[in-house]
């Protein structure tokens, strides 16, 4: 009786331990191999700055991004604002710093909602076919039909212009690049014997999606993640640019380079940085996913 | 196992007039123009304990019915009786009880593992699917299953793809076996094999199948294998059995021109012993326009113009030997 119960934990404890150690093996490998793209570092040194700064905005922000001092306003870049004042005077540099976490949340918020119904759909629609497939991605095709910016303005007029909304409606255009990445890949993974086997044993349709098929096509939607986060951080600061983002005094970045434009040849400062702030967190994105891709996903390479 | 005393029990699994077309679709409406006649109403029964081999080549629909009668696929028609239960007929939620009975292992050792679980992680799978099994009960259970498979219970944190061919076979057996399945479905279960693995996981089989009293539906092209194995043999062509009988009569003494022409493809290992190789004419004609009459006359060595006509039955030839040919001998 004893010597059985022995044996037992000392099994359990094998598989316990060495399961995690494998897992972490293997994140590290993948490390290894993205570290040896320089592009990728690049674009993740950026990306990690994004956020660092992001996370610790009140901290670093040398002034209060809201206060206004209008006996300075317009001033060019000098050792006290790094990078000028606004035409209320407010410092560039702190609004673009306190700014970072309106833009990074409605990139990460807004793909976040496209990934999880794109997922879904794609799911569904390559592993059960049929009518069912058709009708979804006649769907998404409808969807696709729109230009990105014009749904997307189509749906801020209808719930009116927050950042919320922002969200939903970068969320909801970003849903047709995911089921059809995701549609694609379950096609071809619902093929694989291994989910025959499992279907042998009685395994529920939810199981095998989720349990089978979703963990072996995650590598594209990650790579998908990280470049659609790009393109989402772009449509929300165009939205803003456009007035139907972010409302003043949000030091959101498209609506700061939208107030600049009407100091385009007096101050230039004003549209300068926040443009330069947007294309290099673009920039960042899109190399990291690159690099993604062709460590993650050697297939997906052209 | 004797099979005459196979045939006075019940049979384990009855299939009968089983037909699996797969419709071909054309046109604007997209809708089926023609069929792919992959398995044509066939019947047969497996009987507990033994071990029945389908052989053929490929497309002759031996894999099809496999998945048939695992429902992995659903027949155009036809009854598969598995215990007294018509599986055909069930509801995809009792179909999934039903499924602990039938297992299956698969041909490629690489696409039949789930590339992101550990080995323990599959074979818990089949655990956390079909038994209310406590995470401690599950880990003995693996440790268990992997030593009966023959490999190290320390195995069970590692990847598919740290495995051999072989090795990963084993895999697949020990997940089969979690099931504690009546029958298991072997689809050309040794095929990707080198020949001395091949032996290895073939002797495993017959040890499992001893010990567990399983019974099997081997699915195989390579006679070799199926000589080793089997109790009872059937052979179809173009989706027909045309010969099903025990090993002994269908290798010592085939009837059907088509099995003959098979065996003689045999190499023999004695070369003094001279052996006629019967060279068949032609391709397999395509399984959508079957020819009429016997499927087998456009190459058969004994054709005649009744061929053409009649499709022939199967037919008792003494003993649990049938042959579909009207000009057995």
């Amino acid at each position: 009786m004893n010597n059985e119960v022995v044996k037992e934990t000392g099994t359990e404890n094998i598989v316990k331990v060495s399961y995690s150690g494998v897992k972490w093996k293997q994140f590290i490998g993948l490390m290894k191999s993205l570290l040896k793209n320089k592009m990728a570092v690049f674009g993740g040194m950026i990306v990690g700055i994004y956020f660092f700064v992001a996370l610790f905005a009140p901290w670093l922000a040398p002034y209060d991004p809201y206060e206004i001092d209008l006996l300075n306003k317009l001033q060019p870049p000098s050792m006290d604002h790094l990078m000028g004042t606004d035409d209320k005077g407010r410092d560039i540099f702190s609004r673009i710093i306190v700014g970072s976490r309106l833009s990074l949340a409605v990139g990460v918020i807004s793909v976040l909602i496209g990934a999880f119904f794109g997922i879904i759909l794609g799911l569904v629609s390559g592993y059960y076919g049929k009518w069912l497939d058709t009708l979804i991605m006649r769907f998404i095709d409808v969807l696709l039909a729109f230009p990105g910016i014009l749904l997307a303005l189509a749906i801020i007029s209808a719930l009116g212009p927050n950042l919320i909304n922002v969200m939903i409606a970068v969320g909801i255009f970003s849903i047709p690049t995911f089921a059809r990445i995701v549609r694609g890949s379950t096609l071809a993974e619902k093929k694989m014997e291994y989910v025959d086997a499992i279907k042998a044993m009685g395994a529920s349709d939810v199981r095998i999606l989720f349990v089978h098929i979703l963990p072996n096509i995650l590598s594209p939607i990650i790579v998908q993640g990280t470049l659609r986060l790009a393109t989402a951080i772009l449509t929300a600061a165009g939205l803003s640019f456009l007035g139907m983002g972010a409302q003043p005094p949000l030091p959101e970045w498209g609506a700061m380079l939208s107030n600049g434009r009407n100091f385009l040849w007096s101050a230039p400062h004003v549209a300068t940085f926040p443009g330069l702030t947007i294309a290099l967190i673009v920039m960042g994105f899109n190399l990291l996913g690159d690099g993604l891709r062709d460590v993650l996903d050697p297939r997906m390479k052209q | 196992m004797s099979t005459t005393a196979a045939s006075t029990r019940e049979p384990l699994l009855k299939v009968t007039n089983l037909k699996q077309y797969f419709p071909i679709k054309g046109g604007i409406l997209s809708r089926p123009v023609n069929y792919v006649k992959a398995v044509d109403d066939i019947s047969f029964e497996v009987y507990p304990g033994e071990t029945l081999s389908i052989v053929g080549e490929s497309g002759c629909g031996k894999s099809t019915t496999g998945r048939a009668i695992l429902r992995l696929e659903d027949p155009t028609d036809g009854s598969v009786l598995f215990d007294g239960k018509d599986l055909l007929g069930l509801s995809k939620r009792k179909m999934r009880a039903v499924r602990k009975d039938i297992q299956v292992i698969f041909q490629d050792p690489f696409a039949s593992l789930n590339p992101r679980q550990t080995v323990g992680r599959i074979l818990e799978e089949a655990l956390i699917i079909l038994h209310n099994m406590s995470p401690k009960k599950r880990a003995e259970r693996v440790a268990e299953l992997l030593e009966q498979v023959g490999l190290r219970p320390e195995y069970a944190s590692r990847f598919p793809h740290e495995f051999s061919g072989g090795q990963r076979q084993r895999i697949g057996i020990a997940r089969a076996l979690a099931a504690n399945p009546k029958l298991i479905i072997c689809d050309e279960a040794v095929s990707a094999l080198d020949v001395s693995v091949q032996a290895q996981i073939l002797n495993l089989l017959k040890k499992l199948q001893k010990e567990y009293s399983l019974t099997y539906l081997f699915i195989s092209h390579d006679l070799g294998v199926v000589r080793h194995i089997s109790d009872r043999v059937m052979v179809m062509y173009l989706g027909k059995i045309v010969e099903i009988g025990t090993k002994k009569e269908i290798f010592e003494h085939p009837k059907h021109p088509y099995t003959k022409a098979l065996l003689s493809s045999i190499p023999e290992p004695d070369r003094k012993k001279k052996k006629e190789r019967i060279i068949l004419k032609g391709d397999v004609p395509s399984p959508i326009d079957p020819p009429s009459g016997c499927r087998f006359h456009t190459r058969c060595p004994l054709e005649t113009e009744q061929c053409r006509e009649i499709e022939p039955a199967l037919e008792n030839a003494g003993g649990d030997h049938q042959v579909a040919c009207l000009y057995a001998e």
